[in-house]
């Protein structure tokens, strides 16, 4: 069921072609460089913002929309927060250079190669989003902080380790990355068992050395490979592809490990709790999440951690057991937890989809808006400023979150039939824990 | 695709069809002109809930308490600003059944494009039949693969 997208010379070319993909930084980065301009010296009020506008609604429309679900981690092959370090980091912006700048080059430590660090970080974006999303000032002093720390990084550790276990956006990219239909793998594993320099990984006068610090020959799913493609152009025996393939084929294989199991967790409940803070008719519960460090926004802030570290989970964990204990199996709890955690890749990422199409279709307008006046300096570039708000497509709102919710069901109810299968656990506790999930986003949506 | 498959594809879907489409019986109520003061201020309406019956005519007296602030509602395409201490009405023809949202249509502060309220024009029947659905779609993966593994050897 799997296709190669590389069989044809001009995708292949194309891909491979370090002009094209540098002609494609130059506008991410300039677009990046332009939002963080806007904050901070464009008008405070979020709507009109360039910055708020274009990196809140246009951006994350398409990522979660389209890009994510249907091309899994391409975001990461463009995205220009790394550019910079990665640049200084290889003193080149194009081929490899003949000698090397004399950075650190440090390994990143052991004990922190996992994503619990990008489950931290994207908790602390989550837990002040409703200022970083509305404050223009503030989304611009994420997004230079972002940058300067990936040229830190960049000086002081190998590769791309910045994107691999710090980017608070990579570490859920990398999760729903795994249902997409898109992936990069090699095309005959012996082949890369009987390679000797492993080109791919180390580097060569073709190309730099994965930037993702992943061995394409060991690739089994989509979550730590950035489609970078330098692989494809180190690669000395042309055994790199780009396949597509049926949707959640990663999801076949469960998880092993814990902290891709609370990412899982973290998205899931903080898609449920955006949907009632952001799209809700509770004023309090808004006032609470904006007003940082008042007593409101403490609680906010514990109930926010207790509903996405300790609820969720623990009711899931009880899911297990029962699953466990209808099918008197063997496998530990753990293990179980957290291959069963793979099915809800599935429910999260339709959860967070049912969720930005009502943010997104109501609040798309200020794109033509802000576009002709990016700093509300009361320009008119191209004649669109005074556009009024309208929301789009309100009427097929409902039926296409319920739609998608729906869908997302069934899908997560699949996946963990198949997980069950393979761990030999009955999997409808788990499936009437999804069902319960999606009641409650259902009652918060409509 | 056995035939087996097949017919309880075809079954589900005709179930998915009856749970959305089907009518369901509608309470007479009578029809009334309704007024609802509704007090705007950042960044939430009170009441944030309204409950009309189908048919009312509906006039919401808007009242912003601190800047200007604005009430489209979904569904129905209209809207109206009401200044600050000064009370704007909007008049309208409570004539769609469902859940609507309202949400402020004027520049009000950071947390404006959240500013949001609901208007129940008699029940919430896509919620009903969303929840139908989700149950349905439920069975189907229990019933198609009714997957209970035997114990783990070993």
């Amino acid at each position: 069921m799997r296709f190669e997208l590389t069989r044809f010379p001009l995708v292949k070319s194309l891909l491979k072609n370090r002009w094209l993909q540098l002609l494609v930084w130059f506008v991410m980065l300039a677009g990046f460089l332009f939002a963080i301009l806007s904050g901070f010296f464009g008008t405070p009020v979020g709507n009109r913002n360039f910055g708020i506008v274009f990196v809140w609604i246009a951006w994350w429309a398409v990522l979660i929309l389209v890009a994510v679900p249907f091309f899994g981690r391409v975001w990461c092959a463009v995205c220009p927060i790394p550019l910079p370090g990665e640049w200084l980091q290889r003193g080149a912006i194009l081929e490899p250079p003949a000698k090397k700048p004399h950075w650190f080059n440090l390994r990143w430590p052991n004990r922190l190669r996992n994503i619990w660090l990008q489950n931290l970080t994207f908790s602390l974006v989550a837990l002040f989003s409703s200022v970083i999303l509305t404050t223009p000032k503030v989304t611009a002093i994420v997004l230079a902080a972002m940058i300067f720390l990936a040229v830190g990084m960049s000086m002081v550790f190998e590769r791309r380790t910045f994107c691999r276990y710090i980017c608070p956006v990579s570490g859920f990219i990398g999760l729903y990355a795994q249902a997409a239909p898109l992936e990069l793998r090699v095309k005959d594993k012996q082949v890369c068992l009987t390679c000797k320099d492993k080109p791919c990984y180390s580097g060569s006068p073709a190309g730099y050395g994965c930037p993702w610090d992943v061995f394409p020959g060991g690739l089994a799913k989509n979550t730590y490979c950035g489609l970078c493609m330098e692989c494809l152009r180190t690669c000395p025996y042309d055994n790199i592809a780009i396949n597509t393939r049926p949707f959640s084929a990663d999801l076949i294989k469960p998880s092993t490990r814990m902290d891709e199991a609370f990412k899982a967790f973290i998205m899931l409940g903080a898609a449920i709790i955006y949907a009632g803070v952001f799209l809700g008719p509770w004023g309090t519960l808004k006032l609470a999440a904006y007003s940082v460090g008042t007593l409101y926004w403490f609680g906010y802030t514990a109930a926010f951690l207790a509903f996405i570290l300790g609820l969720l989970p623990v009711l899931f964990l009880g899911a297990v057991w029962i699953g466990k204990g209808l099918t008197k199996a063997t496998t530990a709890l753990k293990k179980s937890f957290t291959a069963f955690a793979t099915a809800l890749v599935p429910l999260g990422l339709m959860f967070w989809i049912a969720f930005s199409l009502s943010f997104v279709l109501t609040n798309a307008a200020y794109i033509l808006s802000s576009l002709s006046d990016p700093f509300g300096w009361g320009w008119n570039l191209f004649g669109t400023a005074s556009i009024a708000w309208q929301p789009f497509l309100t009427t097929l709102l409902l039926p296409l979150q319920t739609l998608v919710l729906v869908g997302g069901l069934l899908w997560t109810g699949r996946t963990a039939q198949k997980t069950g299968e393979e761990i030999k656990i009955s999997p409808v506790p788990v499936i009437v824990f999804s069902t319960v999930a999606t009641f409650a986003m259902l009652g918060l949506l409509l | 695709m056995s035939r087996k498959q097949w017919i309880i594809g075809f079954l589900v879907l005709l179930a998915g069809a009856v749970i959305v489409f089907a009518p369901l019986p509608v309470h007479a109520a009578l029809h009334t002109q309704r007024t609802i003061r509704v007090e705007a201020s950042q960044f939430a309406y009170s009441p944030a809930v309204l409950d009309v019956n189908p048919g009312d005519t509906v006039t919401i007296e808007l009242v912003s308490t601190d800047v200007v602030h604005g009430l489209y509602l979904d569904g129905y395409g209209v809207s109206v600003t009401a200044d600050p201490g000064q009370t704007a009405r909007l008049t309208f023809a409570a004539d769609r059944s469902g859940s609507y949202l309202f949400r402020c249509n004027v520049t009000c502060g950071a947390l404006h494009p959240f500013m949001i309220g609901k208007i129940q024009v008699g029940r919430n029947t896509w919620l009903w039949r969303a929840i139908a659905l989700t149950v349905l779609a439920a069975l189907v993966i229990l019933i198609q693969h009714p997957t209970v593994p035997k114990a783990q050897a070993g």
